[in-house]
């Protein structure tokens, strides 16, 4: 038999010692201000993980490792356009305008959190994997029948390119053209599947070709990778030229979620491996390189962001709890009359 | 006019008023207009506002959600009800959740149309009954017009309606259906039930095909002295609770009429809720009519009218009922 083509290399611009592979697509300045941000998503995940352990929150799906993937890809965005995501894109959502405080609130089991304020396009997080993808076709098609430019971009892992939903998504944007950016990150897990038993392929970003539309391997630690190919992305949705598939090759340096031991599946081997193609320690040494980055300022932004996220918390703990009555009130616009009586009962139960 | 003209006349009326509609789902597109012809004519006078989608009901009725999170008011059309289940995640667990996941920032105004039931000779993959399984979930709204006055009034009302709308259409009684068709913006609000006939000797609650029925069958007993109540449901969620109280209240005996399997169909929700909460009205056990529990339906003509509830059917039923 022979053997199978050797998977072409990932678009790398930003290599793990910081050096250029190739011209950034974004200034010094813009690149520190990206690198901020991943060092606030960072203290966002870091802050989850502790409250789950302090059971101050219930289930929580760390994204540590994925934050040039998450930040780099909605760089590229514009407010009117959408991000359509999953439980692990908090950093693509949180970048994207939607608030620490609802993020907070949605893992605390306060339903508020699904409230995106007025003027911030991101969809609640999908949990049922791959069903959210066809929301961004919509939103796509909607942008097209509209005659406006917005594009809708979506987040999914490697695991979700297995279910059918991944595959009637990618159907409707080729045969439409829609605006849509698919972004895989493939972190090498699905729970306990690796990706090597998702898919036969060599790549997923191959599976594009097979819908009409263009595909893009990128190292999703390199967040000026990632940016690119995603400016391009959009570029190319704007100009009417329809959707692309981004396949970002990531790991989750975590468990699954705080429920999961990954140590029962994995090699720990790979994690040092990935610990070094650290996303923000190559944009940081990048940075420091180029005279734009000391100890001090990096003590401060940390602590900053830190204090932001903490700020956060304290107002999401001190929010009046999301009660009985309220469950019934978000299910429709006009309460049905007999669930207007059902709501009473349940908040007499509650009181 | 029949029923399917009536559905085609209101979606021309429809999209001639609200410009962000539209329809989309298998063949729906000119020149075929759907398998039915419900969507006749809507693309060669909107263009695309009808189109053709890939064969993929989690896609269509995904695609919608989109639609509508957008701004636009989208209606799906799953060709058969049989083949709706490949897009049950995306109705139950995002149109139905959209918005309680949001706490209400983003609604779901979409519509599903859905030919639903047996009577046409059209096998196992042409005549089932759904409602049992949508009905059960909070989020959603389930109707069954049965006649072409509400397939009009419960169009307008579910494309006005801020929140998902699934709309069963009945289709055996695409053609078999007759009636007066309103001119204009004709809303027929949902949750509520119409009284198709008025008896003091029994009540006949029922919707859909069976509805049309029902009405036959009171008609037969009538010859017979017999004067049934018919109550067509029109809405199965919200449900029309009161009417149906007024109803029991009248008569003290029931017969629930569907044609899907009895065994936790709808019908056993309507007569758990009498049991519930008008038990001291009765005067006689609730009665359920219903197809076997054998898949719906048998392709063999002979075998077909043999397990589908019929007027006949209905008409022994109620008159054991009424001499209770």
């Amino acid at each position: 038999m022979p053997a199978p083509p050797a998977a072409p290399q990932p678009l790398q611009i930003l290599t793990p010692s910081g050096d250029l592979a190739a011209d950034s697509p974004l200034p010094l300045a813009r690149i520190k201000d990206l690198y901020r941000s991943m060092v606030a998503a960072r203290a966002y995940d870091k802050k989850c993980s502790a409250m789950q352990r302090q059971g101050r929150l219930a289930t929580y799906a760390q994204f540590e490792g994925q934050e040039a993937a998450q930040i780099g890809a909605v760089a590229a965005l514009e407010p009117r356009d959408w991000v359509v995501a999953t439980y692990r894109d908090a950093a693509a959502m949180w970048f994207h305008g939607y608030p620490w405080l609802n993020l907070i609130l949605g893992r605390t089991g306060d339903e508020r959190g699904g409230h995106a304020p007025a003027g911030v396009n991101v969809l609640p997080p999908s949990i049922t994997v791959g069903a959210h993808m066809i929301h961004a076709v919509g939103l796509g098609w909607a942008s097209l029948v509209r005659g406006d430019d917005a594009v809708a971009m979506t987040f999914f892992g490697d695991g979700a390119t297995s279910e059918g939903d991944f595959h009637e998504a990618m159907n409707f944007a080729g045969v439409f053209r829609t605006p849509t950016v698919f972004v895989c990150q493939n972190n090498g897990w699905a729970i306990s599947m690796p990706r090597e038993r998702q898919t036969a392929s060599a790549t997923i970003a191959q599976k594009a070709d097979a819908y009409g539309m263009a595909g893009v391997l990128v190292d999703g630690n390199d967040l000026l990778a990632v940016y690119a190919a995603a400016h391009e992305a959009v570029i190319r949705a704007r100009a009417g030229e329809g959707a692309t598939l981004i396949e970002a090759v990531t790991y989750r340096m975590g468990p699954h979620t705080t429920t999961d031991d990954a140590g029962r599946y994995r090699d720990a081997d790979h994690l040092a491996e990935w610990a070094a193609r650290d996303p923000l320690e190559r944009v940081r040494r990048h940075l420091e390189a180029n005279g734009e980055w000391t100890a001090e300022w990096q003590h401060g932004i940390e602590i900053g962001e830190a204090e932001t996220v903490e700020a956060a918390v304290e107002e999401a703990e001190a929010l009046p709890a999301f009660d009985a009555g309220d469950i019934f009130d978000g299910m429709f616009v006009d309460l049905p009359v007999a669930l207007r009586r059902q709501r009473r009962a349940a908040e007499d139960g509650a009181g | 006019m029949n029923l399917i003209t009536a559905i085609n006349q209101t979606l021309h009326e429809i999209f001639e008023a609200i410009p962000e509609t539209s329809i989309f789902g298998e063949d729906v597109a000119d020149p075929k207009g759907g398998v039915f012809k419900a969507t006749v004519g809507l693309t060669d006078r909107f263009g695309s506002r009808s189109f053709n989608a890939p064969l993929a009901e989690s896609l269509i009725v995904g695609v919608g959600i989109g639609k509508a999170a957008a701004g636009g008011r989208p209606i799906a059309e799953i060709q058969f009800a049989d083949f709706i289940h490949p897009g049950f995640d995306q109705i139950v667990s995002e149109a139905a959740r959209i918005s309680y996941r949001s706490a209400g920032r983003w609604t779901c105004p979409l519509v599903i149309r859905v030919p639903f039931g047996g009577g046409i000779h059209g096998a196992l993959y042409h005549s089932q009954s759904i409602e049992a399984f949508y009905t059960h979930v909070p989020g959603l709204k389930v109707v069954a017009p049965s006649t072409p006055a509400d397939a009009k009034g419960l169009l307008w009302a579910a494309i006005r309606d801020p929140d998902p709308v699934m709309v069963l259409e009945p289709k055996r009684l695409y053609r078999l259906a007759r009636g007066p068709w309103p001119e204009g913006e004709h809303v027929v609000p949902i949750g509520k039930a119409a009284l198709r006939r008025l008896g003091d000797d029994v009540t006949i609650v029922t919707y859909g095909a069976m509805a049309h029925f029902a009405a036959e069958a009171a008609d037969r007993l009538a010859a017979e002295g017999i004067a049934a109540t018919v109550l067509d449901l029109r809405s199965l969620r919200p449900l029309d609770w009161p009417s149906i109280e007024a109803a029991v209240h009248r008569t003290g005996k029931v017969l629930v009429v569907h044609e899907d399997n009895g065994f936790v169909g709808f019908g056993a929700e309507i007569v758990a809720q009498i049991a519930e909460k008008a038990f001291d009205w009765l005067d006689a056990p609730l009665q359920r009519y219903t197809a076997p529990e054998v898949p719906n339906f048998p392709f063999a003509g002979g075998l077909e009218r043999q397990v589908l509830p019929s007027t006949d059917g209905i008409v022994e039923r109620a008159r054991l009922l009424a001499r209770y």
